[in-house]
């Protein structure tokens, strides 16, 4: 066991190299940085003077040598447009982000598997019905026009919900919450729901897909056979072995919430990460650009970790065969 | 003369299908007493199976039984509402599938799933219950029982797990058990001893049997009685050295006969021709026809009810000793 989360943890780090490559290699081809900084008629001196300043006049390979030693503390440069360091700026909106993931992942788990054991359960009612026919337009409608449509019916003509912002924030430590306010929680209502509306249509067409699966195996009609309760069956039997793939999706999907919160941060201006991205790739101010990119695939990578490592909780089968690899 | 443990009579099951019903059992009656094997032999789509779902109350629509009793020990059960017949099974039924490797949930430690089982049918706490998932355990020769009920079902050989069915199935001490081709998955030699364990059951509780099986060989060693189905219908019923040695009915004469021995090597086995019909196209008559070196015009019209002949009862004309519609009592 823990050779093989030791195994993956290396996979882990091969993967964040080379997505640092990448991330390096943006500063060498997004155009040149010092443009900018400085104003257009800053003498050729003073630019040299600029470029200077932020190492970029050294070769190549040092330059990813410091970016990539950098990047490893979490420092990620000063950011062109603001002049503050990126890891600040980034630690400064992630709980914005977080919070906003955390919430619509919620949503999405918890309406996604409820909606799906449901009709998995209750084929042909008309609430299975209804589900799909919601479920379909989560998967169809893009993100932005469901996140416009919510701010017309619940803050222009409703009044219910502000449209816009995170309401009033508590300080803990370096973290900032919404969760302990009521306009925090009401501000984050719609958002949430913007957010995780796509991902709990996913999840809940993989339940109801790998439940009704399930339901035809052979230990439930032996189990049904043996007498047990419908309840036992379903909500023991069935529904645990649903959850197995079930998990690695929704651990995948929660990366992507985060990646995907750029374009709800935009509609609602939310004050996370991904507005900050939007500013910076408005403003080409790469250093935010590239600790964006390095940051979601950290959270991708380790989201990933654990969702294997969660898996040989859940099934005994792998357990044995990670034990005693082939 | 006692009730017998399973009594089924006339019983019909149908498939709806879009167009029509397709009827796959079609009027099948028999008895099994306390204690008796009762082994039932065909080919694939015969019945066999359906036979023993609709006894367990386990068809699924679009499937249903249209007809006929079913009782067990004397009480009907064939329309009892679902969940009176899932208190029966399990508890006063117990059934064994095809397939050990998949009748097990493989997120569950065998122990569990056994207890489980106990707790659903019988007044027990926990500990007792596992106690009694260890004594089980050991009834059915798991070595170790007090180890191995941790384990889970990929951690057992298939013999092994067929052994924990036979344990899940036998949990609530049922009065009939149905076991459902129990060795068609298995190797030979394991075959056997589940086989024996079957039957060394069946006669330490006095469980009544009924084996669903496509092996003569198993049928031949297990069963006290046998019955023969072809195409929805008994064809011959009666026990098993009579059944076996001396059968009656064409196709039960046929499938007899492709058994290969050790002995008479240098003869071709007996072929039955042609195929069983399928369920959207039953000819009229007795359903073997097509493929009888015996029919005659009767056969072509008329549907042979089984009939007593002997120790065996049998559904054919050959054996209508009786001028027509004289004698129509039928014989389970």
């Amino acid at each position: 066991m823990l050779a093989f989360t030791l195994r993956r943890a290396i996979q882990a780090i091969g993967v964040m190299i080379a997505v640092g490559v990448i991330a390096f290699s943006m500063f060498r081809f997004a155009g040149d940085p010092v443009n900018q900084i400085v104003s257009l008629d800053t003498p050729a001196a003073e630019r040299e003077a600029v470029r200077k300043s932020l190492g970029l006049d050294d070769p190549v390979p040092v330059q990813f040598a410091r970016y990539f030693a950098n990047a490893a503390q979490f420092k990620f440069g000063v950011s062109y447009q603001f002049r503050q360091p990126v890891a600040n700026l980034l630690m400064e909106r992630m709980p914005a982000t977080l919070e906003l993931a955390a919430c619509a992942t919620v949503l999405a788990m918890v309406f996604g598997i409820l909606m799906g054991v449901y009709s998995a359960l209750r084929r042909d009612t008309i609430l299975t019905k209804f589900f799909q026919a919601v479920s379909l337009i989560g998967i169809s409608l893009p993100t932005f026009l469901i996140g416009i449509l919510l701010i017309y019916l619940f803050s222009v003509t409703l009044g219910w919900l502000p449209s816009f912002g995170r309401g009033d924030v508590v300080r803990i430590g370096w973290w900032t919450t919404g969760l302990l306010t009521l306009s925090g929680l009401k501000a984050l209502i719609m958002p949430s729901i913007t957010l995780g509306l796509f991902q709990m249509t996913l999840i809940m067409r993989l339940v109801r897909a790998e439940m009704l699966e399930v339901l035809r195996t052979d230990y439930i009609r032996f189990a049904r056979a043996r007498g047990l309760t419908t309840r036992a069956i379903h909500f023991g039997h069935a529904l645990k072995n649903t959850l197995v793939p079930v998990i690695t999706v929704a651990g995948l999907q929660f990366g992507s919430v985060i990646a995907f919160a750029i374009i709800t941060e935009t509609v609602f201006q939310w004050p996370g990460m991904g507005l900050l991205f939007v500013q910076a790739v408005q403003n080409v101010d790469i250093p935010i650009m590239a600790a964006y990119l390095l940051m979601v695939s950290l959270i991708f990578v380790t989201i990933n970790l654990v969702v294997d490592i969660l898996y040989t909780v859940v099934d005994p089968r792998l357990r044995s065969t990670i034990r005693r690899p082939a | 003369m006692t009730v017998p443990v399973l009594s089924v009579r006339n019983l019909e099951v149908e498939f709806l299908t879009r167009r029509s019903a397709l009827r796959a059992i079609n009027g099948v009656s028999f008895d099994i007493a306390k204690g008796e094997v009762l082994g039932v032999v065909g080919e694939s789509g015969a019945g066999k199976s359906v036979t023993g779902l609709a006894v367990i109350g386990l068809i699924d629509p679009p499937g249903r039984i249209s007809g006929g009793e079913i009782y067990l020990s004397g009480t009907r059960i064939d329309h009892l509402p679902p969940e009176e017949i899932r208190r029966i099974r399990g508890k006063r039924i117990g059934m064994i599938f095809q397939d050990p490797l998949t009748s097990l949930n493989p997120l569950y430690r065998i122990g569990d799933q056994i207890v489980e089982t106990i707790r659903t049918h019988m007044n027990l706490s926990e500990t007792a219950a596992r106690k009694r998932a260890i004594d089980l355990l050991a009834e059915v020769g798991i070595p170790a029982p007090d180890k191995r009920i941790d384990a889970y079902p990929h951690e057992f050989s298939g013999g092994m797990r067929q052994r924990v069915v036979i344990a899940l199935a036998i949990c609530a001490e049922p009065e009939l058990i149905i076991a459902d081709e129990p060795t068609t998955a298995l190797d030979v030699s394991v075959q056997a001893q589940i086989i024996s364990l079957i039957k060394r059951l069946g006669r330490d509780h006095g469980t009544a049997v009924m084996l669903v099986t496509h092996d003569m060989g198993v049928i031949a060693e297990t069963s006290d009685r046998v019955a023969v189905m072809y195409s929805g219908r008994i064809a011959e019923i009666g026990p098993v050295q009579d059944v076996v040695q001396n059968p009656l009915h064409p196709y039960a004469k046929g499938l007899m006969g492709a058994i290969p021995t050790l002995a008479g090597e240098d003869k071709r086995l007996v072929q039955i021709p042609g195929s069983m019909p399928r369920l959207s196209a039953i000819p009229p008559g007795c359903s073997f026809n097509p493929r009888c070196a015996f029919a005659f015009d009767r056969c072509r019209v008329d549907r042979p009810e089984p009939l007593k002949h002997g120790s065996h009862a049998v559904a054919c004309h050959l054996f209508d000793t009786a001028p027509h519609e004289a004698a129509k009592e039928t014989v389970a």
